[in-house]
């Protein structure tokens, strides 16, 4: 009882600290929101006030949604496109790789996960200058376009994304017995079958935290677009677009915070819905 | 057709998709780029004919190049300062939210989110938090009248602007980091801590000697991550400071909070030195890889002796 007593002091201050860091945290998107709604006059002279007038939020949502530079509905939907194809392939594609890089056991299939584990200490900084020429170089061999084009930026996700995602599948597919692929052999399912029916399944788990590290990485990246989409292009992903903004608004924050709160809105949303998975994903893939 | 056939056309199928992308963004990238280092090649070369190998030059000119040095510098700086601050905020916050507070997983999520948006972005919201929102505290509040001083802009001077980098970082990066070591402490026998409490430890002994060794691995983790992810800080430079302010070293005109990854995209991008920027870029990688293999080496070292 007395322990119970003594200790309750500790707990208030620690319960008063940790909400007002909380608070802390969390100010500057509530900053984002309140100067949303002001005019620009506003936002330069008292930009920790309360709103006068909510309704401004309005008209700068529709001036961002109108405008050339952000071009909102399409920039959400190339950032979509892009996330999603890229997940989708990345998620299939490595681990598929995983599953036939345990399951055999030979010379090359050890050289080929050994050569994926050690791209990962690769920087992006070493390979962005030649890939671009070598995109224009199979353009002008091929015909294919990869620059500023959804295929090429696709492709270099799957690239890029595919070391770590196939590092770990297989991991998680060590762990899964052989007996139960054996056992479909003597049923006579195929070997792919077996991959499609029995081990894909199985690795709902993993796929999650491989969906969660990448979808957060290609969502928010900014530098490989820059460079495979570059500026001034049909397609652009929302980073793209918000610093495209940035740029030819300069200081005009009430319209930038605007399109920063409407680039947040989409991930927050996301969030909200799947919060487990991604809190849960991106610790395991940081762990393993 | 036999198994043995079977199994080996399976695997070359499967592995195809991947390989083939690896191979051409990696692969032939990362063995393009390391003739490139050491040839004259910029965006022009291709129009005045072909490449010429030009030995160590890149390199050279790099080390005698202030900018260079001065990023490399500001970069270790950043990357050390931001590692501890990173750190020292996300074990504490650990700490606080696994006690008994009543709303412990409300708080978890608050400090996780600003890792949910892109560097970018956030750089955005700071750049406007430290040129609009602060100056106008000091206006509001008397007793901070300096801050509305446009003098005292933290992102006025290089070295108040590579703090507020390292805010953001912190601010940044924290949440995430916080998760491993909340899964970490998760993991500690109650018994260990109980059974100590008994013998008297205080809560500060019980920190020292149980809690902070048996997150050991831990440490490992989080120390590698915000080591190369701070060592390769790119969007938040870009949005928040853009490398500036200007200042003078060695009588030229250098960026203030330049740091490596900027550095390098700058020389390719505005100085049009492709060649030399891949060069920079390959010591980025020796130099990354070196520190994260001996950070690595220690913490593992440390691990077993705890």
């Amino acid at each position: 009882m007395k322990q119970q007593r003594s200790r309750k002091p500790g707990m208030i201050v620690a319960e008063v600290v940790t909400a007002l860091l909380f608070i802390l945290f969390l100010f500057p998107f509530v900053l984002v929101l309140l100067n949303s709604a002001k005019t620009s006059f506003e936002v330069t002279q008292y930009p920790l006030a309360w709103p006068s007038r909510w309704g401004n939020i309005i008209d700068n949502v529709v001036k961002i949604w109108t405008s050339e530079s952000v071009r909102y509905p399409s920039s959400l939907l190339t950032s979509t496109i892009v996330t999603v194809v890229s997940l989708v392939l990345i998620n299939l594609f490595s681990a598929q790789a995983g599953w036939v890089l345990v399951r055999t056991k030979s010379k090359i299939s050890q050289v080929i996960f050994f050569i994926f584990v050690a791209s990962m200490v690769i920087p992006f900084q070493i390979v962005m200058f030649p890939l671009l020429s070598w995109f224009r170089t199979v353009t002008v061999a091929t015909g294919i376009r990869l620059l500023r084009t959804y295929l090429g930026i696709i492709l270099a996700y799957i690239g890029f994304g595919a070391p770590l995602s196939i590092f770990m599948f297989h991991g998680f597919i060590k762990s899964i017995p052989l007996e139960l692929e054996e056992a479909a052999t003597i049923d006579g399912c195929k070997k792919h079958q077996i991959f499609y029916k029995i081990i894909f399944p199985i690795l709902t788990p993993i796929q999650a935290t491989v969906l969660v590290l990448n979808g957060i990485w290609i969502w928010n990246d900014y530098l490989l677009p820059l460079l495979v989409l570059g500026k001034g292009n049909d397609i652009m992903t929302i980073p793209l677009a918000v610093s495209n903004f940035a740029g030819a608004f300069v200081k005009q924050w009430d319209l930038i915070l605007t399109a920063i709160l409407m680039a947040m809105v989409p991930v927050i949303i996301f969030f909200l819905f799947a919060q487990k998975y991604i809190v849960k994903g991106m610790v395991a893939g940081a762990i393993k | 057709m036999t198994k043995r056939t079977e199994s080996s056309l399976v695997f070359w199928i499967f592995l195809a998709p991947v390989l083939f992308a690896f191979i051409m963004v990696m692969v032939i990238p990362f063995f393009l780029g390391s003739y490139y280092a050491f040839t004259n090649w910029s965006s022009s070369a291709r129009v005045d004919g072909g490449l010429r190998f030009v030995g160590l030059q890149n390199f050279m000119e790099s080390f005698r190049d202030p900018a260079f040095l001065y990023s490399f510098s500001i970069t270790f700086a950043y990357t050390i300062l931001n590692m501890i601050a990173i750190n020292v905020v996300a074990f504490a916050l650990a700490l606080l939210v696994t006690g008994e507070l009543r709303l412990k997983n409300v708080y978890r999520v608050g400090f996780f989110v600003p890792n949910l948006i892109g560097g970018l972005i956030l750089g955005y919201i700071w750049q406007f938090i430290f040129n609009n929102a602060i100056p106008s505290l000091g206006r509001i509040i008397p007793v901070l009248g300096f801050l509305a001083n446009p003098g005292n802009l933290l992102l006025s001077k290089n070295t108040s602007a590579l703090a507020a980098m390292i805010i953001v970082g912190t601010w940044q990066y924290a949440g995430y980091i916080m998760m491993i070591y909340v899964a970490a402490i998760e993991n500690i026998p109650q018994e260990l801590l109980e059974a100590a409490k008994i013998d008297g430890a205080t809560p500060w002994i019980r920190l020292k000697s149980i809690t902070i060794p048996l997150c050991a691995q831990a440490f490992t983790v989080t120390m590698f991550l915000t080591l190369v992810n701070s060592f390769k800080q790119f969007d938040v430079n870009v949005s928040l400071t853009s490398g500036g302010p200007s200042t003078m070293l060695m009588g030229q005109p250098i960026l203030g909070t330049e740091l490596l990854a900027l550095n390098i995209y700058n020389t390719a991008f505005i100085s049009n030195k492709l060649s030399v920027a891949q060069a920079r870029a390959f010591v980025f990688f020796f130099v990354l890889a070196i520190i994260s293999i001996i950070q690595v080496y220690v913490n593992k070292k440390r691990e077993i002796e705890l």
